[in-house]
């Protein structure tokens, strides 16, 4: 088992080297500069702004700037943004916690559907509650999330007026006025996202254990006179979340990556919308240290998705 | 009306014998429009009298504090406060909460002293008779937010800080060439290397926000970026930080110590950034979440629907911005010692006055604004159209597909087999560029179907916006570039004076490769007459001829037809009913936040 981490922690660093090359390469390549607001105002003469351009090192070589980022990073220098000359890590770290807060609730909210509402309805497949949650898993995957965004405002918060559309970090309350503003104004996003994610788990769930649930191994259990309870959580449920925990571990670096639409809808101050605004500004350190974490987490995730494998079936060896 | 009689008024109204209104009364008898006629007064000096400038309406504030909280919302963050690094509007905003400018340039493009304690005029002794040097009087008594005094000192060193190459700040061009002297702790002295009729370009307005030695004294070289104040500002003004999280939140409070009686109203203010400029108009005209939001650049039946709600309003500034089209002076086809749309190739077909002339009648300006732009563009003849009185009376605009058929009829281009004119090997067919946004799509494909009518095929290109408008050199489709034949962007005005506007089409400017397509005449075009005409101006201290040389260089341009204007672009922003703020076209959102107040 160590072993086995060992070596596929050392294949990770290739790995993530090659992504850096990738990636810098890529926005190296990528024409534009962080200045396009500079270029018609005409008391910024133009040699100004090569200048600048000069100042944040975009002329050199892209082999140049690739080295300069790589010992850098190596040494924990994340870089400056191009755009608010302040630290990359400290813009980044200030996102986490309300990207972590809506992003990670909404993921929590879309397992508390799909796993009892799939297990529900394999186990009793064809029935009404079945063919139920099907239709509404289907309507809920095909409405993107821009779309059930810009609905839930216009009903709850310009019709009904219940709801405040805008994300606000310093809500001025205190107990549990603060806790009922908090709510107030993340359940939308926290929904829209939720309810997407959890529709397509839903219909994975589904599958998953409908495969398992033909199995031999599940007729013997029912043969033996187990409760049927039992049997759905123990023979049933955890063999088929050998593929669900795949999905369900893939999809936690986005809890990282935020939710980019869903964010710039609602004005959420999360990593996506970070993300959007350094790509529409081609603010280069941002976008390259955002999408570098965020592979990093994929290949993470991946390594931990393996080792749960081993503990969901114990057949699973580690050489 | 001759000159000579227009001093004469004006100098009565300065000794006293004749009321301002009576002069604006007879100024409207002979065809100047009111605004012209005051600014003429207020160019003149006659308006120094008063110690504010004419456009500002007084405040309606009675005591300092105890107005609640203000709510702004921008759908662009703001991402840090340094004045000298803001390269866009929203952080110069974010940084004009906290930083204040010597003056700030007025609605009708006057100045208002807030740092200064009086505007420099040669009655008062604080401009130079020959134009070399204007001096500044500070306001006394200023304290920064950390209680430090603010001193001629704090002055020199924002010169210092801003033309230092290492610091390398976006406000670096107006400081440069200038030279400043303290003259006592309380009065500074800017020194220009020529007779210098627009002096209020230093310390004024968004380039001017003043920023305090003490902290930045140790971050004035290549450790600039390091500078914790970068993000904490420690300003002048009505309201201190409380809290700012980069491209989300700035959270201000009402400063105790501020230097303006009963100023401000509001106990703490906050401008929330992000999201999208429909939702923004929504948040403020709707549903009144939010007391004002900026820059709604949204279709403007969408604005009327949302003012139907009756809860806010639409606010239109007047500027200089303007929507326009250049045909390309130089031939971008073909190469001319190994250069694109070198200096000394003509344009195969624009060369023809006719074929131009014929481009300008083809676009309905009208239609633009009926269809497209609604409020926040309305269509205009002149390239330069504020402050008014250097807006040209000469120019028409016509929309008339007949008449550019006559034209080119005329002047004997033919339509070929396929309907499109040629003449001795030239065709009529022309690539159109501009930056992707959807009112700009709509308007090529606008035009394209008006110039079908008349045998002119255009094929049209969009490029990105960060793109078309970036100052890379290898990229071949920057509109600095201009490798097409003809191209539309809006150019801003950020100051109420046109010197810095209108050189972008002196022959010396003209963006090509020995100055890596630096230079600010993209259209490569040149005229003698419009040289000497800049020229003129730039050392002209009389204001009345100087307005009448700016006047005469748009009619040049705008004669050439090379240059299309289309629309004005207006500052277009919401706020709700009961906001009282003052905006002006010529100054940033925030320039006299101290004075914005809620009528209950």
């Amino acid at each position: 088992m160590t072993q086995y981490l060992i070596r596929r922690l050392l294949i990770a660093i290739p790995s993530i080297f090659g992504i850096s090359i990738v990636l810098f390469t890529v926005l190296a390549l990528a024409p534009g500069d962080p200045f396009e607001e500079l270029a018609t105002n005409p008391a910024v003469p133009p040699d100004v702004r090569a200048a600048l351009r000069q100042s944040l090192g975009l002329d050199d070589p892209v082999h140049v700037r690739y080295i300069a980022w790589l010992t850098s990073m190596l040494r924990g220098d994340w870089g400056y943004s191009f755009v608010s000359r302040i630290p990359v890590d400290q813009l980044i770290v200030q996102r986490i916690p309300t990207t972590l807060y809506v992003i990670g609730l909404s993921q929590l909210v879309a397992l508390a559907i799909a796993l009892p509402v799939g297990v529900y309805a394999a186990t009793r497949p064809y029935s009404i509650f079945d063919q139920i949650a099907n239709t509404l898993a289907f309507i809920g995957f095909s409405l993107p999330t821009f779309f059930t965004g810009l609905l839930l405002i216009l009903l709850f918060s310009i019709y009904l007026d219940w709801l405040p559309f805008v994300y606000r970090t310093n809500i001025e309350a205190t107990g549990w006025r603060w806790w009922w503003e908090q709510f107030r104004q993340s359940i939308m996003p926290i929904m829209v996202l939720g309810l997407f994610q959890g529709a397509a788990w839903t219909r994975f769930v589904r599958s998953a254990v409908l495969d398992v649930i033909r199995l031999d191994h599940v007729t013997t259990a029912r043969s033996k006179g187990l409760p049927e309870g039992k049997i759905t959580m123990r023979h049933v449920v955890r063999n088929a979340m050998i593929p669900v925990v795949t999905l369900v571990a893939l999809q936690m670096p986005a809890v990282f990556g935020g939710a980019i639409v869903t964010e710039q809808i609602f004005r959420v101050p999360g990593i996506g919308s970070l993300l959007i605004s350094a790509i529409l500004a081609n603010d280069t350190p941002v976008i390259m240290a955002v999408t570098f974490v965020f592979a990093c987490l994929v290949i993470f995730f991946n390594l931990l998705a393996d080792i749960l494998y081993g503990w969901l079936d114990p057949r699973i060896s580690y050489r | 009306m001759q000159e000579d009689d227009l001093r004469g008024l004006i100098g009565r109204v300065k000794n006293g014998s004749m009321s301002r209104r009576a002069f604006v009364r007879r100024m409207a008898a002979v065809g100047f429009t009111a605004p012209m006629a005051t600014q003429l007064l207020a160019m003149t000096g006659a308006a120094n009298a008063q110690s504010t400038a004419a456009s500002v309406p007084a405040y309606g504030g009675t005591r300092r504090g105890g107005g609640g909280h203000l709510k702004i919302l921008y759908w662009q963050a703001s991402t840090l406060l340094n004045p000298h690094f803001a390269a866009g509007t929203t952080n110069q905003d974010a940084s004009r909460v906290f930083y204040e400018p010597l003056a700030g340039w007025s609605a009708d493009g006057t100045l208002q002293p807030i740092l200064a304690a009086e505007i420099p005029s040669i009655e008062n002794g604080g401009l130079a008779q020959d134009g070399r040097s204007v001096t500044w009087k500070l306001k006394r008594g200023v304290k920064w937010h950390d209680g430090q005094d603010f001193s001629a000192d704090d002055v020199v060193f924002n010169w210092e800080y801003a033309r230092s190459p290492q610091v390398a700040t976006v406000t670096s061009g107006s400081y440069r060439d200038v030279n400043v002297v303290k003259v006592d702790d309380f009065t500074v002295r800017v020194e220009f290397q020529a007779p210098t009729p627009f002096w209020a370009d230093a310390f004024v307005g968004s380039i001017g926000m003043i920023i305090p030695r003490h902290l930045f004294r140790d971050f004035a070289g290549a450790n600039s970026r390091d500078a914790p104040t970068n993000i904490r500002p420690v300003g002048t003004s009505a309201y201190r930080l409380q809290s700012f999280a980069p491209g989300d939140l700035l959270r201000a409070e009402l400063n105790p110590n501020y230097h303006m009686n009963n100023r401000p109203f509001f106990d703490s203010m906050e401008i929330k950034g992000g999201g999208d400029a429909a939702s923004a108009a929504r948040a403020v005209l709707q549903t009144a979440d939010f007391d004002y939001a900026w820059n709604l650049q949204v279709e403007d039946a969408i604005l009327q629907r949302l003012e139907a709600a009756g809860r806010g309003r639409v606010n239109v500034i007047d500027g200089g911005n303007i929507e326009f089209v250049q045909l390309n002076a130089a031939d971008p086809n073909r190469e001319v010692e190994g250069e694109r749309a070198h200096p000394n190739s003509r344009h195969p077909a624009f060369q023809d006055p006719a074929v131009r002339q014929a481009m300008a009648l083809l676009i309905d300006r009208q239609a633009l604004t009926q269809h497209i732009y609604g409020r926040g563009g309305p269509a205009t003849p002149n390239f330069l159209n504020n402050p008014p009185r250097f807006r040209s009376p000469n120019m028409r605009m016509e929309f008339s597909v007949e008449r550019a058929n006559q034209i080119l009829d005329q002047a004997g281009w033919v339509r070929g087999s396929d309907g499109i004119r040629a003449k001795d090997g030239v065709r009529l067919r022309f690539v159109y560029q501009t930056s992707v946004n959807s009112p700009r799509q709509r308007t090529q494909a606008i035009y394209k179907q008006a110039a079908q009518r008349a045998g002119i095929d255009l094929e049209l290109k969009s490029v990105v916006a960060s793109v078309f408008f970036s100052s890379d050199v290898a990229n071949p489709d920057t509109y600095m570039k201009f490798w097409a034949d003809m191209q539309m962007y809006t150019t801003t005005m950020p100051q109420a004076d046109p010197q810095r506007f209108m050189n972008q089409y002196v022959s010396w400017e003209m963006a090509q490769r020995s100055n890596s397509w630096q230079g600010r005449n993209i259209l490569r075009w040149k005229n003698d007459e419009y040289d000497a005409a800049f020229r003129a101006a730039e050392g002209e201290l009389d204001p009345v001829k100087r307005a009448a040389l700016f006047i005469r260089m748009n009619d040049l341009i705008v004669g050439s037809n090379h240059v299309i204007p289309l629309v004005m672009r207006p500052a277009v922003s919401g706020s709700v009913n009961n906001l009282r703020h003052v905006l002006s076209g010529w100054d940033q959102t925030m320039w006299m936040i101290q004075d914005w107040w809620r009528q209950t």
